[in-house]
């Protein structure tokens, strides 16, 4: 009994000396991956530096696909982390209607928030009810095409400028012993590549009519169809590429393996890790060089509610901190994606970043699939594309059928 | 057990107060918590429980989704091979063992020892094993064999069995032990009067011990049924679920629709088709346990 005692004291002190401590706050995020790894790490950096409180690193290796689940069952279960990363849109929805997530409205209005994010597409993904819940850390587009020279070097054919020639292209690097497109074996990749293809290669207005209105006749339609063939010729083009996570497949690229991916613009931050230099080792074409349109989603930070009021005055800190300028440049350029402020200098930025930032510019910007539908119909709609990509015997019509089935019931 | 006599009830009373956190525990949390998932998978909820009652429409769903037949069709394979490999081999093993052999606390510790590895590094442990260009087909083509080709992981049609590898390596081990224990349970004088009477040895095991195992072999088999029905961690290490969907399992089933789909009403209707076919095992299993007992 006086052990018992004892260490009952002595785990008391312990609480009491930490909580005299400044607050160790605990961030869970999915970037993993070289070129995330090191855009995380200023912020951490930032956030050690300017205030007294301290980052907890809380990475989930995987993808968002490993890791929402367990930050929303961590959230739900009653063991909410200080801070957590999400896509904008949808993901975080139910979460907020059920008072779970912290309001950051007084925060938004004393950064000017609603005056400096641009596109405000992005504030509007946080805003609920008028109330702002989530930070924008990050504007991220999924339409590009990652083109390896060397590869095309080797096969002997000139890099592609468009989509067209890269399938053109194929048979001369398959004979050169290099896969034509390499593309990770997950879900949320395969259903990426298939919606920049219906982004990039027919009218936004169809992208739009089939996930903003749900409307299954155009899901069924011809256009959609073609679309359908065109996975199915990155299926064939993508066969050999036996890689699981895209930092691997980017990796092919990269080395010269493969010819090129279809990912978003994340894939910068690892071409920059390798020191490749966009124009000369690499070509990036937006909208897959066929229409200038990109999609503006991207990374926010929601900030569950928390019983203790010093830990929640330093998410407060933690979410000023994330819009700030300095800190905005030097993650976005580790990170390769772009800042949600539009008055921040960039002139750091490359070439590829220069493409995107001067097509959200001209306002060519639609919103983003996570803002669009909600996770069950993602979730449907991956499943059907693994098994797509994975069983070269499933024809693009039974599979537009399925997908039109999908999104009849989706809401 | 006792309160089969008429006036049971009130007999052996702190007993029976000593019992009343386990009933309440057994009631509440088993039961309750089992009736709470049946009565929310009838609705549509999404992240948060909400009781938007919709009747049957996630099971509707869930049936016409191709992952999950596929699931199901891949328990199946995987539980009836796992059950039958599982006991022949368990049952040889803990045989072989049994011929007072020397040695024999080493090789009892070598075969469990899988067992004591969690299934996730089971899983991964034979991905890299079952890897063509690393494991068993890279070292058999050094072997100049070039043309030698085993890569169940990468082929959807045959998946699974790399699967059941795995979990066979993982469990066959205790159902070893498990075996083994019953084998000791039997009366020496058994065998004494089989030898008496000239019946050959595998005659004796086949036809006297193993009847007389019954118990043992009751137990065991609840105890793999219920961890083939869960099987969970060896998909997600080994293979994810592919290559395609050809390696889905229901219980992942319901936690990527539960969580990652943010569709609880989907995931309840999913684990509660699990727990059917959960009671499918047990209740034949209390039958024979319990009701036979009683006519004992």
């Amino acid at each position: 009994m006086k052990t018992l005692r004892t260490l009952f004291v002595a785990t008391t002190a312990l609480c009491a000396t930490t909580a005299a401590f400044a607050a160790d706050l605990e961030v869970t995020h999915w970037w993993t991956s070289g070129g995330e790894a090191a855009a995380v790490g200023e912020l951490a950096k930032a956030f050690d530096a300017r205030t007294d409180h301290h980052w907890v690193d809380g990475a989930i290796a995987g993808s968002g696909s490993t890791a929402r689940p367990i930050m929303i069952s961590r959230i739900t279960g009653g063991d909410p982390m200080a801070a957590t990363q999400f896509n904008h849109g949808r993901q975080a929805e139910e979460l907020v209607e059920a008072g779970l997530m912290r309001d950051l409205t007084d925060i938004a209005e004393a950064g000017k928030w609603r005056e400096v994010i641009n596109p405000p597409s992005l504030l509007d993904a946080c805003t609920v009810d008028g109330k702002v819940y989530c930070a924008p850390l990050n504007i991220h587009s999924w339409q590009w095409l990652w083109l390896s020279h060397k590869a095309y070097a080797d096969a002997g054919v000139p890099v592609p400028t468009n989509w067209d020639e890269f399938v053109a292209a194929a048979p001369a690097l398959e004979a050169a012993g290099i896969v034509p497109m390499a593309m990770g074996k997950q879900g949320w990749q395969q259903s990426g590549a298939f919606n920049v293809m219906m982004i990039s290669l027919l009218p936004k207005e169809i992208f739009l009519q089939v996930y903003g209105d749900k409307d299954a006749d155009v899901a069924a339609g011809a256009d959609v169809a073609r679309i359908f063939k065109a996975a199915a010729d990155a299926r064939a083009m993508a066969s050999n590429s036996n890689v699981q996570d895209w930092n691997q497949a980017t990796n092919l690229v990269i080395t010269g393996k493969a010819g090129g991916q279809i990912m978003g613009d994340w894939a910068q931050g690892e071409f920059q890790v390798a020191e490749m230099t966009a124009g000369e080792d690499y070509t990036c074409l937006p909208g897959l060089g066929v229409n200038r349109t990109l999609q503006a989603g991207g990374d926010a930070f929601y900030f569950p509610v928390l019983k203790d009021a010093e830990t929640t005055a330093a998410q407060g800190e933690l979410a000023a901190l994330l819009l700030d300028p300095e800190v905005q440049v030097a993650f976005n350029l580790k990170k390769g994606s772009l800042p949600v402020r539009g008055d921040v200098d960039l002139a750091a930025a490359n070439d590829c970043m220069k493409k995107g930032l001067d097509i959200l510019a001209t306002g060519d910007a639609i919103p983003d699939f996570n803002q669009l539908v909600s996770s069950d119909t993602r979730v449907q709609i991956e499943d059907l594309f693994v098994e797509f990509f994975a069983d070269a015997s499933m024809t693009p019509e039974a599979a537009q059928e399925r997908f039109a089935a999908i999104i009849a019931d989706a809401d | 057990m006792s309160s089969e006599r008429p006036n049971g009830l009130f007999r052996n009373i702190p007993a029976k107060v000593a019992a009343i956190p386990m009933i309440i525990t057994a009631l509440v949390v088993f039961m309750g918590g089992s009736l709470w998932t049946m009565a929310y998978s009838l609705t549509k909820s999404k992240l948060l429980p909400k009781w938007k009652f919709v009747g049957l429409d996630q099971y509707e769903r869930l049936w016409s989704t191709k992952r999950w037949v596929v699931s199901i069709e891949n328990l199946f394979i995987y539980g009836v091979c796992m059950l039958i490999a599982s006991f022949v081999i368990g049952f040889i093993l803990a045989a072989l063992m049994d011929q007072k052999i020397r040695f024999e606390n080493t090789f009892r510790t070598i075969i469990l020892y899988p067992f004591a590895l969690s299934f996730i590094v089971t899983g991964l442990v034979w991905q890299w094993i079952l890897n063509p260009e690393f494991g068993i087909q890279s070292i058999i083509r050094g072997l100049g064999f070039t043309s030698f080709e085993f890569d169940p992981l990468y082929n959807a049609d045959i998946a699974i069995y790399g699967i059941l590898i795995a979990g066979l390596w993982q469990g066959t081990g205790l159902i070893m032990v498990l075996m083994l224990a019953g084998l000791r349970g039997i009366d020496q004088e058994i065998w004494k009067a089989a030898k008496v009477d000239g019946i050959p040895t595998w005659k004796t095991y086949l036809f006297i011990v193993i009847p007389m195992m019954r118990p043992v072999f009751i137990t065991t088999l609840v105890l793999v049924a219920a961890s083939i029905v869960k099987v969970y961690d060896l998909i997600v290490a080994q293979t994810g679920g592919g290559p395609g969907i050809s390696t889905e399992m229901p219980a992942k089933y319901v936690y990527d629709y539960m969580f990652g789909g943010q569709n609880l009403g989907q995931g309840f209707a999913a684990s509660t088709m699990m727990l059917l076919a959960v009671l499918v095992v047990v209740i034949p299993w209390a039958y024979l346990e319990f009701g036979g007992k009683k006519r004992g």
